[in-house]
């Protein structure tokens, strides 16, 4: 079961800003969208959710996305946005709520469970709009944690997560507990796509690389086929240097000499 | 790491989980509204007690002739109007804030108000010189027919404006709103100038809003609407929470955003325009009512919707009460009492919340 955008192109206002993208994953698999500031990722990962209409197709587990209604695509996937906004007074509770109202056999014991999956146990009575930027973010990842609970569907196959930039406003450590929690979920069957700014946290954790460099594909694969000192200086147009060893994996360093 | 297992865990009530206040808070809701209604068909100008009457009437008992005619051919209907028009004014607020994700919003500030004023001004300022048979046709119904088009009118205008390929885009709707509602407000000041002392002062009287008007025949074309308007609300419900979050991530969890738009609007076009036409203009009512619920339950659309017809029906019955007796026998304008009450007490909440609550 896979996520598959065939030849996708998009356009905002007068701007081409995709143009003729192909990208797949896998379910079982993290997939992590990199690239410079504009490059598209952004505009990859709405086209994927079916908020834009793009040129091209996309398939979720074998449906075209274009033809399934949002309640149909709210089962299969739940999309964490770059910003997050909430108008009025909500308590975390009810934030996270918002997740999994409507959707069947879903009850409201998942929300205690879902905040302490994303590191906030005990934070439901908390007013949304008092917290911290990181906090906030947390919590809206446990509604759409909450949204598409199970990482695999019995009768319709594995769900999906769809984060944008997920880690954004988080410390080194909550880093950590999101990419574990997204990693845990594509290790139980479910699916996982990202917009990630952070190359080396990326390599720890993503199976399946795709970089993004003015609004096509420069390359994809996996993590130690993709970050290649040239690639990747290409993509950012900077030096870049690629290190690895068989304890810590890959990590990108900046080159700095003259 | 927590697993992510099925939910197994036994119902618990959770923190942060106000919607048992909320229901608690509606019951309440209820039981005052219930004895509002009582105590408010037994208060009036009348020089008779009618406490006993009511009493009588609710132990199945004969009523004098004179009693009987105060009781249900006056106070009544003006009570249930009052409760109609209360309720659709509040649903109406709290429809548009969910739907502008904005506190402020109210159909009085996108235009639907005014353009109900307007069609109303112009039906008190030209029936002198529409045709006879026209007037006939509709007899007092001219001012509230008047009105609800305008209602109407303007909502379907401010809707064309702000929608594009099927997407409407609330920020539009917005400033066209107040754009429109500038314009109305013109021409509504130019049909005046052409009006003489009489007409001068039916619009006054009438844009002051006033539920002296009310009647069996008006609250049976009125009520339905409003009614229909009241039920349909709390479908909005999920939708309207949902959008708190922004459209797009609205859409993410599976809500039809146009759909809920659409059927926000027609809502409160409906309640907005069957409740202008029976009542003119009584202002604060949208605003206040569902922000102190908000205040005191939460956000949550499943109870503030319900909550809010509630309070505003409880609401709009005490100020009628009051605008009917404090200067009695004369009546003072239930506009006038809704503002001197609900200005100041609106100022009240913003400067005691202030660096507190994110508006």
């Amino acid at each position: 079961m896979s996520l598959i955008a065939s030849d996708i192109s998009v356009s905002l206002g007068r701007k081409q800003v995709l143009h003729g993208v192909s990208v797949s994953a896998q379910a079982g698999e993290f997939t992590a969208i990199v690239g410079p500031n504009g490059s598209g990722k952004t505009t990859l990962m709405r086209s994927l959710t079916g908020e834009l209409a793009c040129r091209g197709r996309i398939t979720l587990n074998g449906r075209d996305i274009a033809r399934m209604p949002p309640e149909e695509l709210a089962r299969h996937r739940g999309v964490l946005p770059q910003a997050a906004e909430l108008s009025f007074p909500f308590t975390v509770a009810e934030v996270v709520r918002i997740g999994i109202e409507g959707q069947a056999g879903r009850t409201e014991a998942l929300i205690p469970q879902a905040l302490a999956a994303v590191g906030l146990p005990g934070f439901s009575g908390r007013l949304y709009q008092e917290l911290s930027g990181g906090e906030q973010q947390r919590v809206q990842l446990a509604r759409v944690l909450a949204q598409v609970w199970q990482p695999v569907d019995k009768e319709t196959g594995p769900r999906w997560l769809m984060l944008d930039e997920p880690v954004s406003s988080l410390d080194i450590a909550h880093q950590l507990t999101v990419m574990r929690l997204a990693a845990d979920y594509a290790r139980a069957g479910g699916g996982v796509i990202a917009v990630m700014h952070d190359l080396n946290l990326t390599a720890l954790f993503a199976q399946r690389l795709v970089l993004m460099c003015a609004g096509r594909v420069l390359a994809q694969g996996r993590p130690e086929e993709v970050l290649s000192d040239d690639t990747l200086s290409c993509a950012y147009g900077c030096r870049l240097r690629v290190n690895a060893t068989p304890e810590s994996g890959i990590w990108v360093l900046p080159h700095l000499a003259a | 790491m927590v697993a992510l297992s099925p939910d197994l865990c036994p119902p618990q009530r959770i923190k942060g989980d106000r919607s048992q206040r909320a229901r608690r808070l509606g019951l309440a809701l209820a039981a005052l509204l219930a004895v509002m209604t009582v105590i408010s068909l037994g208060w009036g100008a009348s020089g008779t007690s009618l406490t006993q009457a009511i009493l009588d009437l609710l132990a199945g008992r004969e009523l004098a002739v004179q009693d009987r005619v105060v009781l249900m051919d006056i106070r009544l209907p003006r009570v249930l109007m009052g409760i109609f028009v209360g309720a659709s004014l509040a649903v109406s607020g709290a429809v548009m804030q969910g739907l502008f994700r904005n506190p402020l919003a109210d159909p009085g500030i996108v235009g639907i108000s005014s353009g109900a004023s307007l069609g109303a001004i112009l039906a008190i300022v030209l029936a002198s010189a529409l045709p006879g048979w026209l007037t006939g046709l509709f007899g007092w119904y001219l001012v509230p027919v008047g009105a609800f088009a305008g209602g109407w009118a303007t909502t379907i205008t401010l809707y064309r404006i702000a929608t594009r390929r099927g997407r409407t885009s609330v920020a539009t709707m917005l400033l066209a709103g107040i754009a429109l509602g500038a314009i109305i407000g013109a021409v509504s000041g130019l049909v005046i100038l052409r009006a003489d002392d009489r007409e001068l002062r039916d619009v006054t009287f009438w844009s002051l809003g006033s539920l002296a008007g009310a009647n069996w025949p008006k609250l049976l074309v009125a009520a339905p609407i409003m009614a229909l308007a009241m039920i349909h609300a709390p479908w909005l419900a999920r939708g309207l929470n949902a959008l708190a979050l922004g459209e797009a991530a609205a859409a993410h969890v599976g809500i039809r955003v146009q759909k809920v738009k659409n059927r926000a609007i027609l809502t409160v076009a409906a309640a907005t325009g069957a409740a202008v036409a029976v009542s003119g203009g009584i202002g604060f009512v949208g605003i206040v009512v569902p922000h102190l619920l908000r205040l005191a339950s939460g956000p949550d659309h499943r109870w503030l919707l319900v909550n809010s017809a509630l309070l505003g029906a409880v609401t709009l019955l005490i100020a009628d009460m009051i605008s009917r007796t404090v200067i009695a026998p004369a009546e003072l304008p239930i506009g006038i009492v809704t503002a001197i009450m609900g200005g100041p007490f609106f100022l009240w909440i913003l400067l005691r919340n202030r660096g507190v609550l994110d508006l």
